[in-house]
Formats: structure tokens, C-alpha cells, sequence
């Protein structure tokens, strides 16, 4: 494609001045500290101990010992921390929060009354209301002994299940599923609603069935949506702590992910090398996702819809 | 030359400023009215500042103190520590717990008192009063960083009216339970298990969640009940592989997994070590190895897990080796103090100030105001247990059996170790051997191989 040119009004060194404040600003927020991160990963620095007063160049072994295939699948273990945040990605955005969003907003689509109103105000409410809270309350939630969901299960007989015991990391996708879905609700329902009435009108006259209406009307239209809620879902679940206030990655470990995992090694162990080593690998799985969603936004950008 | 005279003025100002100033100090600790170690809060807040008020007003000093609540956990306060130390902040005064002494003097966030206050702070006419191995918990390579609160003993605590309804103990009788090995603790457990099928019987700390409650209050007191420590004091290194330390998991296997004589999963849920005081409260567990802090500050009338009647339904009992004269030095019985206290911030603005409120409230009279809120083991000689029969007692009991914690900066990597081992065998995760074996590859790598003690036969 070629570059079209533009008739400048500013000369060029005008509309760098301009520029530099921001620039500024993200050279000293952004730049600079994931530059930091990166140096102190190669080293042992922490706060506390010798390596407190006297870090040293340590090479690659932060990283080395992340990647230390013989243990790294232990609970407790990196390998360990990044196949829960796999299956929590998966479980929680992918199979979750993006399908049933859909469901929600094409279930309400061209209704309006009390129970759309309802519907959408508890998603928006468990989408906006601090973490803190909410885990507070999923907490109660799933107690084995007082929670109100085993209490509403042994009306139909079933005995107590010790949620946060024996499903720690199905607990928190359930947890994320209901705290995410309004974003996709919501981003789907704006989209049904930009589909032209005539579609649905000529959909009616021709007799076209439900499954036929989606296939060829609605998947077609809502599919560059449908791809932003995957990615940005996908890019959300990943970096999220807040199922930390619920399980603090436990028990055993079980339900940690990798950004519980950079956590414990950085704030708790408080070292920070090794911290800074998740960190940077963390970083990359960040940019190659966000990478994917900004260069096809781009690419819809430049041939339209 | 116009900004000279800015200079001029601003400094003038500041100068004339800190004249007759107030000056504001601040104590914390993980301790909360009415809640964690309200206890502490109290006599600070109520015997111990207004004092010292008073006592720089007729100095003609005015001084505010205030008192930091911090609810958290040990851990919690650790990690908040290191974060404002290392950017030059934080309370004047911070509560501190020993052991994390060397590691934080090691990363240069604290100082010895006497680089802090200068060498005035030996003037204090209270050191006599301080012996050498009480300096020492808060010490580290010979310097002193603060002042210990005191030091404490772990024992089993157990619930006399479990005893007595099961038949342990005949009722009525004031007869006291005191094991001789562990097979007698554990048939004890065993019978209040088949008798008293709702009870846990026996809840011995263990798992990463109890964090350094675990090493100490269960670890500890069952390592040093197989003869050996974590540390060898005389070569200087750990004790990596070991019979003893098999046998310890052996015994962690047996109460958690073979014999379910403790619930293993209240190791390991969020807020673990909360949940044993609650259930302990309620009679829901038998036996619980704890500190005497759990005594004093959890179970005490006023506290935040009180039982009313403390003194009538628990009784304890000291924590035997694993046979008669098994035990650590060979001792028939084992135990291990810790201690906390307060320590000055080097990063102060008032060191002078903070060394005077430190000192006035380790005076006889404000710790003896202490012993009335809640009496335990002090630092001070002078200073004795009273009003409580059964601290003392447990004290007296104790206290030639006990034992400390290596000082040194890498213990608490190496606890967390420890920890982890326990959780791996009581959550069946793996035997006894591959998790001391995962355990002393750890310390290999924390320590190095030359500081690691392998040994199969004792």
C-alpha cells in the first residue's frame, strides 16, 4: 500500500515539540521501567539478605531455574503456576465470559423491559464493584460450611462440597466468568445493535430459522467484535489478580497463576530478580497478544468492515 | 544574587521553625485493639505514652506518640517492613520479630542501636537489668538492634473437658496429661479419635500457609524430639538428610495421612492458623502444639479467640521427644524460644527521642505495668511473672529444655523450605523421602552443597 502524503501545517520541529511531553511521559512510566525490569532480571537483586546491599550479575539462571524442566511442573512451580493460567484463560475467557456475553446480548437483543434492565444492571454491577469486596463476598460465597451456594445445594440433597478445597482453580474461573461477562455483554450488544433492521426484515421474509439468521447475519457482522472480546478478554484474564484475595493461589498452590506466581517471588519472597525474570516472561506473552490485536485492528482499520 | 537570599530565608525559616517544635513519633506493631496482641496496644497506648508525655513535658520537650495498628499477618508486616525501610521510611519505633534480624542487616535496612542513638544508648541504666541471651534475640554478630518484649516456650495444649468427657483424664480428679514419647501422644490422639469421633484429635502445625508458625510451634518441636536441629551450632552447617528429619516427616505422615489423627486440610486452606485458634476455642480440636503466646494473647479473657473459663478447659503439656532422652542433647523433652521486640528505625528523625521512648517503656515500672495487662516471660530480670500461676510454671518447666533459631540470613529461606517439606507430606503429595530429598536439594542451592549435611545412618 502506499503512504499517502499529507500537507503538513506545523513544521517538523514544532510538531516534535509537541510531541516530547509525551513522549517524555512514556519513556519515564513505560520504556524506562520495562528497560529496569529487564536488567535486574539477569540479576539476584532482593531486599532482604546479602543480595540486599550487593547485587551481582547473575547470567540467565533466573530464567534457567523458571525453565528447569526436571521440577518446574511441581506445585509451587512455575511450570505449575503457567498451565493454571492456561486453563484458567481458557476456562474462564475463552470457554466463559466471551460465549455467554453473546448468549446475554443476543437473548435481550431488541427487548426491552424489567428483566433486560435486571439482567444487564447485576452483569455491569459485578463488572464495575471493587475487587476487594466482590472477593469478600465470593469468599461467603463458596464456604464449605456457611456458604450460601452449598446451602442452596443441599435443598436438592447434595452434600457439602469444599469448593475452595477440592476445586480451588474452577472456583476462581466460575469467580471470573461472573465478574467479566458484562464487558462482552455489553461490546455484543452494541454490535447486534449496529446490524441494519433491514437484515432482520428481510430475514423475516424470507422464513429464515434461528440457526440461519446467526450463521448468516449475526457471525458475519459481530465477527471483528467477537475477535476484540477474545483478545482483550484473553490479555485481561491473563494479567488478573484479584482471584488472589480469594484463594491467595492456594490451597497447595493449585489455583496459582503466573501473575500470583510473580507476586509471591517479588513481594513476598521479596526477591526481585527472580520476580523481574516472570515479569519480563510475562511482558512477552503480554506483546505477542497484544501484538496479534493491534496489528489486526490495524489491518481492519485500513480495508474497513 | 537574588536566589542567595531565598536560601537565606528559607533556611531561617526551617530554623526558626523546629523552635519549640513538636515532634511526633511512631510506634507499630502487628498488633490491633480489641483484636491481635490488643494487649500490646494497651499498655503502650494506655500506660505508656501518656507517660512518657508527661515525663518530656517536665523536660520541656513536647512529644506526641502514636501507635500504628497493623491487623496482618507476621509475614505481612515482613514484607511491609522491607518495602518502607528500603525507601528510607516507616514508623520511628517498628515491632520486630527476631529472627528477621540478620537477614534485614544483611540487606543494610537496619542498624545497630548504638549507630542509631550513638554510644550514649549503654548510659541506660536498664541494661544490667537485660541478660546477655535476652540481648541476643534481638542481636545479631554480637550488636544490638533493639529490645525483646520477652521470649517464650512452646508446649501441647490440650482441652481438659475433651480429656474428661473421653476418659483420658478421670473427671473431677485434677489429675494433669504429660506424655512420655510420642507413641503415648499419639495413642492418646488415637483413643480420643475412636471415643470422640467430631473431635481432631491432635493439630500439630504444618504447610507454607502458617508461614514461620509452622517451623516453630510443629517442625521444631518435632525434629528436636528425634536428637538433631536444623542446624548443627559446631560445624556451621544443615541438616539436609537425616534419619531424624525422616522420622519427624514419618510422624507428620502418620497424625495427617495414615491415621488422620489431624485434619490436614485445616494446614492448608487461607487463614489456617486463625481457623486452629477458632476450632480450639469451640472444643472442636484436642490437642494443639503452640506457643505460649497462644496462652497469654489468643486463648487469654479480653482476647480476640478468649475463652471465658481458659483456666478450668486447658491444660498443658510438654512436648516429648520421641522416646525418653531421644530428644535434642538428650532430653526427654523438647522445646524452642523465639522472641520479639522493638527495634529503632534507622531512617528516624528524632533517634534521640525514640531511643528515650524505647528505653522509658522497657523501665521497671512500665514493664511491670505490662506484667498487670498480661504477664509473661520479660526481658528483665527484675521484672517477675505475675498473677498467672500457669505462665510461670510453664516457664520454669521450659525454659532449661529450650533451644533457638540459627541467626542467620538465610534461615528464613531455609524455614520456608522446611515448611514446604511438611506440606508436601501431609497433603500426600509426596513420601517422606522424596520430600526430604526435594528439601535438602533446596538447601544445597540456598547455602551451597559445602553447608549441606547428608547423612543416611545416625
Amino acid at each position: 500500500m502506499k503512504r499517502r502524503d499529507y500537507v503538513s501545517i506545523l513544521p517538523r520541529s514544532v510538531a516534535f515539540a509537541f510531541l516530547a511531553p509525551a513522549v517524555l511521559f512514556l519513556a519515564t512510566f513505560l520504556i524506562f521501567p520495562v528497560i529496569w525490569v529487564l536488567v535486574i532480571s539477569f540479576t539476584n537483586t532482593a531486599l532482604t539478605g546479602p543480595a540486599g546491599t550487593s547485587p551481582s550479575f547473575v547470567g540467565v539462571s533466573n530464567f534457567s531455574q523458571l525453565f528447569n524442566f526436571a521440577r518446574w511442573m511441581r506445585l509451587g512451580e512455575f511450570g505449575n503456576a503457567l498451565v493454571n493460567t492456561v486453563i484458567f484463560v481458557l476456562g474462564s475467557a475463552l470457554l466463559g465470559q466471551v460465549p455467554l456475553g453473546l448468549a446475554i446480548a443476543m437473548l435481550f437483543h431488541k427487548r426491552r423491559g424489567l428483566s433486560r434492565e435486571l439482567v444487564f444492571s447485576l452483569a455491569t454491577m459485578a463488572w464495575i464493584l471493587p475487587g476487594v469486596a466482590v472477593a469478600f463476598a465470593w469468599i461467603a460465597f463458596l464456604d464449605k460450611d456457611f456458604g450460601n451456594l452449598n446451602a442452596i445445594l443441599s435443598v436438592f440433597g447434595i452434600s457439602k462440597i469444599d469448593w475452595y478445597f477440592d476445586f480451588p482453580l474452577y472456583s476462581i474461573i466460575l469467580f471470573n466468568v461472573w465478574r467479566g461477562t458484562a464487558f462482552s455483554m455489553l461490546l455484543f450488544s452494541a454490535a447486534l445493535g449496529n446490524i441494519p433492521p433491514s437484515f432482520w426484515e428481510t430475514a423475516d421474509v424470507i422464513g429464515a430459522s434461528a440457526w440461519q439468521r446467526f450463521r448468516d447475519i449475526i457471525f458475519p457482522l459481530i465477527r471483528p467484535n467477537l475477535f476484540t472480546a477474545l483478545i482483550l478478554v484473553t490479555l485481561w484474564t491473563f494479567n488478573v489478580f484479584t482471584p488472589y484475595l480469594i484463594t491467595g493461589g492456594g490451597p497447595l498452590y493449585r489455583s496459582e497463576t503466573v501473575s500470583m506466581y510473580t507476586y509471591r517471588i517479588a513481594f513476598k519472597f521479596l526477591e526481585f530478580g527472580r520476580g523481574a525474570a516472570v515479569a519480563v516472561i510475562m511482558m512477552s506473552i503480554n506483546f505477542i497478544l497484544a501484538t496479534i490485536y493491534l496489528s489486526l485492528q490495524r489491518r481492519r482499520s485500513l480495508y474497513g468492515r | 544574587m537574588r536566589w542567595c537570599w531565598l536560601v537565606v530565608m528559607l533556611v531561617l525559616g526551617v530554623g526558626l521553625s523546629t523552635v519549640g517544635e513538636t515532634i511526633t513519633l511512631t510506634v507499630t506493631a502487628r498488633a490491633v485493639r480489641g483484636g491481635v496482641n490488643s494487649a500490646l496496644v494497651e499498655w503502650l497506648e494506655d500506660r505508656v505514652f501518656p507517660a512518657f508525655v508527661e515525663w518530656m513535658r517536665s523536660q520541656g520537650k513536647d512529644v506526641i506518640v502514636n501507635f500504628i495498628q497493623f491487623g496482618g499477618s507476621d509475614e505481612a508486616l515482613k514484607q511491609q517492613y522491607a518495602l518502607d525501610l528500603k525507601v528510607g521510611r516507616g514508623a520511628d519505633i517498628l515491632g520486630f520479630d527476631g529472627f528477621w534480624i540478620p537477614e534485614f542487616d544483611a540487606a543494610g535496612l537496619i542498624k545497630p542501636l548504638e549507630e542509631i542513638v550513638g554510644s550514649q544508648v549503654w548510659d541506660w541504666d536498664g541494661w544490667s537489668y537485660i541478660p546477655q541471651g535476652m540481648r541476643e534475640i534481638l542481636g545479631y554478630r554480637g550488636k544490638v538492634y533493639g529490645l525483646p518484649i520477652g521470649t517464650d516456650v512452646r508446649v501441647i495444649f490440650y482441652r481438659c473437658d475433651l480429656f474428661e468427657k473421653a476418659g483420658v483424664i478421670p473427671a473431677g480428679s485434677g489429675l494433669r496429661w504429660q506424655p512420655r514419647s510420642w507413641e503415648e501422644l499419639l495413642n492418646t490422639a488415637r483413643y480420643i479419635k475412636k471415643v470422640l469421633p467430631d473431635v481432631i484429635p491432635l493439630q500439630i502445625n504444618a504447610g507454607t500457609e502458617m508461614g514461620e508458625a509452622t517451623t516453630m510451634q510443629g517442625w521444631f518441636m518435632v525434629l528436636l524430639g528425634t536428637g538433631i536441629h536444623m542446624y548443627d551450632f559446631e560445624t556451621g552447617k544443615w541438616y539436609g538428610m537425616h534419619p531424624g528429619i525422616l522420622e519427624a516427616l514419618n510422624f507428620y505422615k502418620t497424625v495427617y495421612v495414615d491415621e488422620r489423627l489431624g485434619d490436614a486440610r485445616l494446614q492448608l486452606i487461607p487463614g489456617a492458623r486463625a481457623r486452629t485458634f477458632e476450632l480450639f476455642r469451640d472444643g472442636k480440636i484436642a490437642m494443639l502444639v503452640e506457643g505460649d503466646w497462644f496462652w497469654r494473647s489468643v486463648l487469654a479473657p479480653g482476647s480476640e479467640w478468649a475463652i471465658p473459663n481458659r483456666n478450668e478447659v486447658v491444660d498443658w503439656a510438654m512436648m516429648p521427644a520421641k522416646e525418653p532422652g531421644a530428644g535434642y542433647r538428650g532430653q526427654n523433652f523438647v522445646t524452642i524460644s523465639g522472641g520479639t521486640g522493638f527495634i529503632l528505625n534507622p531512617n528516624t528523625a528524632h533517634p534521640q527521642e525514640a531511643w528515650a521512648l524505647l528505653s522509658f517503656a522497657f523501665s521497671w515500672e512500665m514493664q511491670m505495668e505490662f506484667q498487670k495487662i498480661q504477664p509473661r516471660i520479660r526481658s528483665r530480670v527484675d521484672v517477675p511473672v505475675i498473677g498467672d500461676p500457669v505462665m510461670s510454671e510453664m516457664a520454669k518447666a521450659l525454659l532449661p529444655y529450650t533451644t533457638v533459631r540459627p541467626m542467620l540470613p538465610g534461615y528464613p529461606k531455609i524455614s520456608y523450605q522446611a515448611q514446604l517439606m511438611t506440606e508436601r507430606v501431609v497433603s500426600g503429595q509426596m513420601s517422606p523421602e522424596e520430600a526430604m530429598a526435594e528439601y535438602a536439594e533446596a538447601l544445597k542451592s540456598i547455602v551451597g552443597p559445602e553447608s549441606v549435611i547428608v547423612l543416611q545412618e545416625k
